[in-house]
């Protein structure tokens, strides 16, 4: 009976919530909007110049393609801590001696390949091994850190010369805009495509949504849950080429703290931590967010600590406004 | 010393109670019976101060007291025993046993003397084997029962509710309990006790209270002189009125489901029987029987031993387990064969509706299509023209309303909701369509319309083996129909040869027709 009551006190909805692109992110592009009109504010001279913008964009293009992986583990009901750890430990292998013997293309492909197996090692912990996703990726984290630290005897490998490409991305500029922030727009176009016209992005919002229901439709959830961390790693794998062209090395202490970025970005950009929600939009606007503030603090010459202070808030006041427009569309 | 009179509890939509009166004595042991959905678990949440009723006094020893919360209950003397424990596993036994009103000095806890206060109880329940200091997780089912009416001891209950506590213990268990429950009675305390068993009340009971959709039908009935034959049409004869389609007028096609000897330790054993394309078989029985745990079973979501051929063919799982077996090998039934009987063309649609069906946050389409994906896409990627059409044309097809399959389908009535899921079935040609309570949380209306849906698609030619707790609604609907009492079928046979009655008397007396 008392099922009987539940049921039925549902069923009197007034409006659909709304759907449409510009009212979901309507929060995010107004914050968006405050911080760049402190930034005209504060530092008209500074701020808007295309130098500046640029700067932006690549800062954000490596926890950006880190990003995009996570939305798709969070939005699958999962999390995935050891972002920053695999991309350090991609880039360490990229750049070691008999990796770069091989030239870019290999460095490149090794890159990726030791995000995507350490991905992969990830999603079958979670999936057929039953650890808690926050477990898994905890240790994985911490293993992988270790294992570049064993890679590369704590020491910052440089790209060496004749591999130039790799380092190119960060310095070739088409219309003024470096090619690294190119490969960042590219893996959100496509991120965005998968989740949101394929097959796997619609059974990504159903596993994480309702596994037991996803599971019943004839979903394999745990396929599914292993290539969720896979394409997590592979977008690791992908932000480590990012960062050794960006900063000329392998090295593994790269990456610090991105998990913690990233998963910021992905719930500011409205992602709900259980699962089942999200878009990469969101996430992307979350992380643009995160980044124009580092960008405002320096250009302030503000304390970098204070800028910690100032994350932390915004993602409280993000998630507790996301908490009421929830409550106010489900009454 | 317990009364109640004229409780009303109104749920947005649903009466759950409509005027229920019940009057209990001190030291006595008063049932309550009534089939599912009748109030019982309503009622008794009620009292346990869970819900407020929204009409009706409640006098406890000639004062007005209406609990107000689960500590107001406790603080006016009654305590629950809910069917499923409410025990936190990882605490010990004396832990659990004092929860909310531990020994304590300053807030620190005296493990001591809660350890000894505990031995003290469970020693009066006829219990001290039960250690203080284990952990309760590690306990069998049959000591959680104890430690939770040690609990209720504990706590000096002058009222004591037990909703269905038989259903998790072994013959001489209950023998234990009731000997506690005299024991209890003796010293004054009132039992308020909940069983489907006809047995049980004869032996233990004193007076019955029957409840029928949401009403007192009858208040206190001797217990050991009234004559089954009169409970059971107490709680039949419902004033809900039943519309069902007619039944098909072709004999039942080939078979799309056998099982044999199907059997899942714990919760049904040495099951068989087959579903015809176009033929409804329904499974009675009551929660616990074993109903839903068969369809899990067959579906693939669960471990069973035995054979399930759909189509003919033998479901082979990938990866199977040969279970060893003394007589001879037989097929395990893996869990998470699921996504092979989808392919087979099996469907489900579970009881849990909201917790196991739907993702309530998706459109009306997404869930539709849900389990037919691929047939939209080449490549993995998702035509979604073809599949909004394709689920537009299926929520037509069931009316499902309102007619916006972009709509959340939180947003949809339970009935509406019960419809999806069916549509998502539907797709992709399916030829077993297992459904379990597909009614339940739907209002009397929409039920007519699932109705004719469920047997419009057994007219298409699908087998349906449908499981429901209201008999009325196996026996309307099921060509054929299997009695389950405790894991066993007890009776199989045409609908049209089986009433109400009977069935609720093979369901609770355990006697096969």
């Amino acid at each position: 009976m008392a099922e009987a009551g539940r049921t039925v006190a549902e069923a009197p909805a007034t409006t659909a919530a709304p759907r449409s692109f510009e009212l979901r992110h309507l929060g995010l592009f107004v914050a968006l909007a405050l911080l760049v009109a402190v930034g005209l504010v504060t530092r008209p001279a500074a701020f808007a110049t295309a130098d500046n913008l640029v700067s932006i964009l690549s800062l954000a293009a490596t926890i950006g393609v880190i990003t995009v992986g996570a939305t798709f583990v969070i939005i699958g009901g999962g999390i995935d801590l050891s972002v920053g750890a695999v991309m350090a430990l991609a880039s360490v292998w990229a750049t070691t001696v008999a990796t770069q013997e091989f030239g870019p293309v290999v460095m490149a492909i090794c890159a990726i390949l030791v995000g995507t197996g350490a991905g992969l090692v990830n999603g079958l912990l979670v999936a057929y091994g039953r650890l808690v996703p926050f477990i898994a990726t905890l240790a994985m984290l911490v293993a992988a850190r270790g294992l570049a630290q064993r890679m590369s005897d704590r020491r910052t490998q440089l790209v060496r010369p004749d591999n130039q490409a790799i380092v190119d991305l960060a310095t070739t500029r088409v219309l003024g805009v470096p090619l690294l922030v190119y490969v960042f727009a590219l893996v959100v176009v496509l991120g965005w495509i998968l989740l949101n016209r394929t097959t796997f992005g619609r059974r990504t919002y159903a596993v994480g949504g309702n596994p037991e229901a996803a599971r019943l439709a004839g979903i394999d959830v745990r396929r599914h849950t292993m290539l969720l961390y896979a394409l997590s790693g592979l977008c690791c794998g992908i932000a480590a080429i990012l960062i050794m062209a960006r900063t000329t090395t392998g090295s593994s202490t790269h990456g610090d703290l991105y998990e913690l970025d990233a998963i910021a970005a992905v719930i500011i950009g409205g992602t709900l931590l259980t699962g089942g929600r999200g878009t990469i939009v969101g996430s992307i606007l979350g992380l643009l967010i995160f980044t124009i503030i580092t960008n405002l603090f320096i250009l302030n010459g503000l304390n970098t600590s204070d800028q910690l202070i100032a994350k932390g808030l915004i993602i409280v006041v993000a998630v507790l406004l996301q908490r009421r427009n929830l409550k106010e569309r489900t009454p | 010393m317990l009364v109640m009179r004229g409780i009303v509890k109104q749920f947005p939509g649903v009466r759950a109670l409509d005027g229920v009166d019940l009057d209990v004595r001190a030291g006595e042991v008063h049932c309550l019976l009534g089939q599912n959905g009748a109030g019982k678990s309503t009622l008794i949440k009620v009292l346990a101060g869970a819900h407020r009723p929204d009409e009706g006094t409640i006098e406890l020893n000639g004062v007005p007291a209406a609990p107000a919360s689960p500590v107001d209950a406790i603080r006016l003397g009654i305590a629950t025993i809910y069917q499923e424990l409410d025990l936190v596993d990882g605490l010990t036994v004396a832990d659990n046993i004092f929860l909310g009103h531990e020994h304590a000095r300053l807030g620190f806890t005296d493990r001591r003397a809660a350890n000894r206060a505990a031995g003290e109880v469970l020693a009066r329940l006829g219990h001290p084997e039960i250690r203080p200091s284990t952990e309760v997780g590690r306990l069998p089912p049959a000591a959680k029962q104890i430690v939770s009416m040690a609990r209720a001891l504990s706590r000096e209950a002058r009222l004591i509710v037990m909703d269905e506590p038989s259903a998790a213990l072994a013959h001489d268990e209950v023998a234990n309990l009731f000997r506690i429950i005299r024991d209890l009675t003796a010293r004054g305390v009132a039992v308020v006790y909940i069983s489907h068993r006809m047995e049980e009340i004869r032996e233990i009971g004193d007076r019955v209270t029957v409840l029928k959709d949401g009403r007192t039908i009858a208040v206190g009935l001797p217990a050991r002189d009234t004559p089954t034959s009169e409970i059971v049409s107490l709680m039949t004869g419902r004033d809900v009125e039943y519309v069902f389609p007619p039944r098909a007028s072709r004999p039942p096609g080939e078979e799309v489901l056998r099982v044999e000897d199907l059997s899942s330790p714990g919760a049904f054993a040495g099951v068989s029987f087959s579903v015809r394309a176009g033929e409804i078989v329904g499974l009675a029985g009551l929660v616990g029987s074993g109903r839903s745990e068969i369809l899990e079973a067959v579906y693939g979501a669960r471990r069973a031993t035995g054979h399930v051929r759909v189509g003919g063919r033998p479901v082979r799982r990938a990866g199977l387990l040969q279970s060893v077996r003394r007589d001879g090998p037989l097929r395990a039934l893996r869990r998470g064969g699921v996504v092979e009987s989808v392919r087979l063309g099996m469907g489900l649609a579970p009881e849990e509706r909201k917790a196991q069906a739907l993702l309530l946050d998706q459109s009306v389409t997404a869930n539709i299509t849900l389990g037919g994906l691929s047939g939209f896409a080449r490549l993995g990627w998702l035509d979604r023209a073809r599949e909004r059409a394709e689920a537009t044309r299926l929520a037509e097809a069931l009316d499902i309303r309102p007619r916006d399959p972009e709509r959340p389908v939180k947003t949809l009535s339970g009935g509406n909701q019960q419809k999806a899921v069916l549509a998502r079935w539907l797709l992709g040609g399916r030829r077993l369509l297992l459904l379990d309570e597909p009614t339940r949380g739907v209002d009397v209306g929409a039920r007519a319309e699932l109705y004719t849906v469920i047997r419009r698609l057994a007219e298409d030619g699908i087998g349906v083996l449908l499981v429901s707790s209201e008999v009325p609604e196996v026996l309307g609907l099921a060509d054929r129909v299997l009695v389950l009492r405790e894991g066993t079928v007890i009776h199989q046979g045409d609908a049209r040869g089986l009433d109400e009655h009977r069935v609720l008397d093979m369901i609770m007396n355990g006697r096969a027709a």
